[in-house]
């Protein structure tokens, strides 16, 4: 293997947004063979600079080594021809194709199907054991299999130097260990693979180099062996943290929620939930493990009287909330807050400002036919201080130029004002920061703390084991399994996600 | 190589300032037409203005042409606002107009105020009522109220056309097609030199300024533009807003319809909305949908229609002329409306990685 000149270096790129300085000066080298990850939070400028070497973005100045030879990438197939594949978060395939025909799809000579194009597909899957059946149509693949079909397609068109953004995010901890598998496969045969991601325990698992960038600017590049994520946490943040999310421990409560037999039928009568039964009690954090749309969504949307049942109950202190709406469910004087996923698309108003946002869940209590703005007014000015809010102001600017961060801390503060009983969040930290995650987490505790039955749904399997006293997995609209999240694994959770029940030896807490 | 980028939200001021100059950008593109035409740009300008105001009846003729546009605006600034996009206006004014006519027509003995006021309810109900259908059909159906409130304008347009020809045509008239003129009774008043109707407009934005900006009502439509999500969420229901955002931005529309049958035309016709209907979704947009912006666009606009019909007399310049200066100036206040939002910057050409 050549060692002298790196694979792919990126040198002194600056790229700017208007007046934001993405990526200011930013140094970047991987060589052959080598997984190197590249860490930093939101804003770090991590996508910038890998849109740069997939010739999506241009830069402002900075140049671009493969090889040692200066290339300029002015368009994403020049970055192709030079051997650079990105995998995108979001997948780009088509549903009622086959993998095959994904993986041919926009090449040259079209749809021409052609017996040799089969053959190499075939060898390269085998060759990177993907695991995928050709001929399988994309829909009825799980997430990990669309992954790993992404991946051979940027190979099919000659990648070598792969980049992974953000890949884990949606998987479960055994297709993780697979993606894993491929990525070393790779490192083997002389690829290189940029792996992006933000969870610390499979950056140190994978990676050989790691990266880390904090306000668009290289902070440090380190091997992987000589580091600990406590250092790492450090640079990224720019100052030690506490990295450790805790469980308060305390007695829970009485049953404050009761969900029998809930039912919901999409339009196709395909059931979204199926079956559900579970108790949520007073002073106790539910976590809500399953892959992304196995019901979590409509079962957030039932509690909240948002979503037509079709059969079961949910009962709050033997009142049936089935079929009644929000305002009902208010009337009857239960106090439910709800963050739900899209916080601008649901949970705000994504143009409107802090006080007007305030007054969505105040307006309707007022006299009379007019908005009373003084008292929005007042809690804005609270909350955004009791949060630590950082906004240019609460009255005339819009919530969505606000930060994430901030974004979920309006949200949040607002559903917390009403001193709710129940509370129902459902991804509440996705896409923040490391601080203001770990902000969230603290002010969960507090509800709990208060005595507050918290249903809290995630992504991060280490977060809902570390934050919740009981973890319930959801598996295409069905319960797999209620565990307690002292005693239980990741792999356990993983095997439910999957669809696999809970063992019925084990202790069923209902 | 000229790449468009996307910028950070300008200022209001700067919005302005952007605004002004392509309103200065128009009417010096606009000069160098009139000039290339044989005109003297600045005497045609000049002639504009003095059409426009120069006398008192022309100052009344400009009054005259923004009342009906400032009205239809605010009708249809609430339905956008909702982003429901009624494209209406025109069929609503004329159903309007139909209903109140009706009273017009039939009811001529009533005492005139009574016959005045029971006139202008009607045509708000007439506007309103033709507006609930394809409002229900979105409600209940899902239906898209862009087409379907279009394809109504046509319906009633040619309702006006059958009673024009048939049932209400004027016995009078020798055979004429047209309907037969109010009384003097089912007129509106005037007040000022000017009918009546400016003093309901300038009361309406004043009313509809406060429903959206201050009324529960006003803020649930503002919440269901934004997302429908969102006002599901909040518990908003849904369908009744959009009835009633509906029918009040109908019930604007039929008013003004009523208005200009009773004071302008002194009758009713398939002629009265003749595209208003259409300039007013054009001065709502530009004026952000905010009731005292439209104020100040339909006034310069109709400053625009009269200056323009003024010079065709004055300077014999053929209609067309006229249109075209109108339409230069729209493109460029529209076009750099684009120019809020994103700016254009010089990038060289790179060359290709090998």
């Amino acid at each position: 293997m050549e060692n002298k000149t790196a694979y792919i270096a990126m040198e002194n790129i600056v790229k700017t947004f208007g007046k934001v300085v993405a990526n200011n000066n930013i140094n970047f080298s991987v060589n052959k063979g080598e997984i190197h990850a590249l860490l930093g939070e939101n804003g770090a400028g991590k996508s910038t600079l890998m849109n740069m070497l997939s010739g999506i973005y241009i830069p402002d100045s900075g140049s671009i080594y493969v090889e040692g030879k200066p290339v300029v990438f002015s368009a994403p197939k020049d970055a192709i021809n030079a051997g650079i594949g990105m995998v995108h978060q979001h997948f780009k395939l088509v549903d009622v194709m086959t993998a095959e025909e994904n993986v041919i799809l926009g090449q040259k000579g079209g749809l021409l199907f052609d017996r040799q194009d089969g053959e190499k597909i075939t060898a390269l899957a085998e060759r990177f054991e993907l695991g995928i059946d050709l001929h399988k149509r994309v829909a009825d693949m799980s997430v990990g299999e669309k992954q790993n079909l992404e991946i051979l397609k940027v190979l099919y068109r000659g990648a070598r130097i792969l980049i992974l953004d953000e890949p884990t995010a949606v998987l479960t901890p055994q297709e993780t260990e697979k993606l894993f598998r491929i990525m070393r496969k790779m490192k083997e045969d002389g690829c290189a693979v940029i792996f992006i991601s933000h969870k610390m325990n499979e950056v140190m698992a994978v990676t050989d180099k790691i990266t880390v960038l904090r306000r668009g600017e290289t902070i440090q590049t380190l091997n992987t062996a000589e580091t600990n994520p406590q250092q790492l946490t450090e640079l990224m943040v720019g100052r030690p943290m506490d990295l450790a999310v805790k469980r308060l421990e305390q007695e829970r409560g009485p049953e404050a929620i009761r969900v029998e037999h809930l039912t919901v039928k999409k339009l196709e009568g395909v059931p979204a939930l199926d079956n559900v039964s579970f108790n949520m009690y007073a002073g106790e954090i539910l976590s809500v493990a399953g892959i992304a749309g196995s019901g979590q969504k409509e079962l957030c949307e039932a509690i909240a009287g948002l979503q037509k049942v079709d059969e079961g109950h949910i009962y709050f202190r033997n009142e049936d909330l089935v079929g009644k709406s929000p305002k009902e469910i208010a009337a009857k004087g239960i106090s439910m807050s709800f963050v739900p996923e899209d916080r601008l698309g649901m949970g705000l108003v994504a143009g409107m400002d802090m006080v007007h946002n305030l007054l969505l869940k105040q307006y309707q209590n007022q006299k009379g036919w007019f908005l009373n703005k003084k008292a929005a007014l007042v809690k804005a000015e609270e909350i955004t201080e009791k949060f630590e809010i950082n906004t240019p102001g609460v009255r005339n600017h819009p919530v969505k130029n606000l930060s994430g961060g901030n974004i979920q801390k309006v949200l949040l503060g607002r559903e917390l004002d009403n001193q709710p009983e129940v509370l129902i969040t459902a991804y509440p930290v996705r896409g923040l920061d490391i601080m203001t995650c770990h902000k969230i987490y603290d002010i969960l505790n507090e509800e709990k703390k208060k005595g507050v039955a918290v249903l809290f749904i995630a992504e991060d399997l280490d977060v809902l084991l570390a934050l919740g006293d009981r973890v319930m997995v959801l598996a295409n609209g069905e319960v797999t399994g209620i565990v307690d999240a002292k005693t239980t694994s990741k792999e356990e959770i993983g095997l439910m996600m999957l669809g696999q029940h809970q063992k019925k030896e084990g202790k069923h807490l209902a | 190589m000229l790449k468009v980028v996307k910028k950070a939200e300008s200022s209001a001021g700067k919005k302005v300032l952007i605004n002004v100059i392509g309103i200065l950008a128009a009417l010096l593109t606009a000069a160098v037409f009139l000039a290339l035409s044989g005109f003297n740009p600045l005497e045609v300008y000049g002639a504009m203005l003095k059409g426009s105001f120069g006398t008192h009846y022309r100052f009344t003729q400009t009054v005259i042409n923004a009342v009906p546009l400032i009205i239809l605006s605010l009708g249809i600034s609430v339905a956008f606002k909702m982003k429901y996009w009624n494209i209406g206006a025109e069929g609503q004014m004329m159903m309007g107009a139909f209903l109140g006519a009706y009273f017009a027509l039939y009811h001529s003995t009533w005492p005139k105020p009574v016959l005045l006021v029971v006139m202008l309810l009607a045509g708000c109900v007439g506007g309103g009522l033709w507006a609930l259908i394809p409002a229900w059909l979105r409600a209940k159906f899902n239906t898209s109220e862009a087409i379907t409130t279009l394809m109504l304008n046509y319906v009633a347009i040619k309702w006006i056309v059958y009673l024009q020809y048939g049932p209400w045509k004027d016995p009078k008239a020798f055979g004429f097609p047209k309907m037969p003129n109010f009384t003097d009774s089912a007129i509106l008043p005037s007040l000022g030199g000017i009918h009546i109707g400016w003093v309901i407009a300038l009361v309406l934005v004043v009313v509809i300024y406060l429903f959206m900006n201050h009324s529960k009502a006003g803020f649930e439509i503002a919440i269901l533009g934004e997302s429908e999500n969102t006002a599901r969420y909040v518990g908003i229901n849904i369908s009744k807003t959009i009835l009633s955002a509906a029918f009040i931005s109908g019930a604007l529309c039929g008013l003004t319809g009523i208005i200009q049958a009773s004071a302008v035309t002194n009758n009713l016709s398939s002629a009265l909305a003749s595209g208003i209907g259409y300039t007013a979704i054009i001065t709502a947009w530009l004026s952000g949908l905010s009731a005292p912006v439209i104020v100040i666009v339909c006034s310069l606009f109709a400053i625009l229609t009269q200056g323009a019909s003024y010079i065709q007399t004055a300077f014999g310049i053929s209609a067309s002329v006229a249109s075209v200066l109108q339409a230069l100036i729209l493109f460029f206040v529209l076009g750099s409306d684009f120019f809020t939002k994103y700016q254009l910057v010089w990038q060289e050409k790179k060359k290709g990685a090998n």
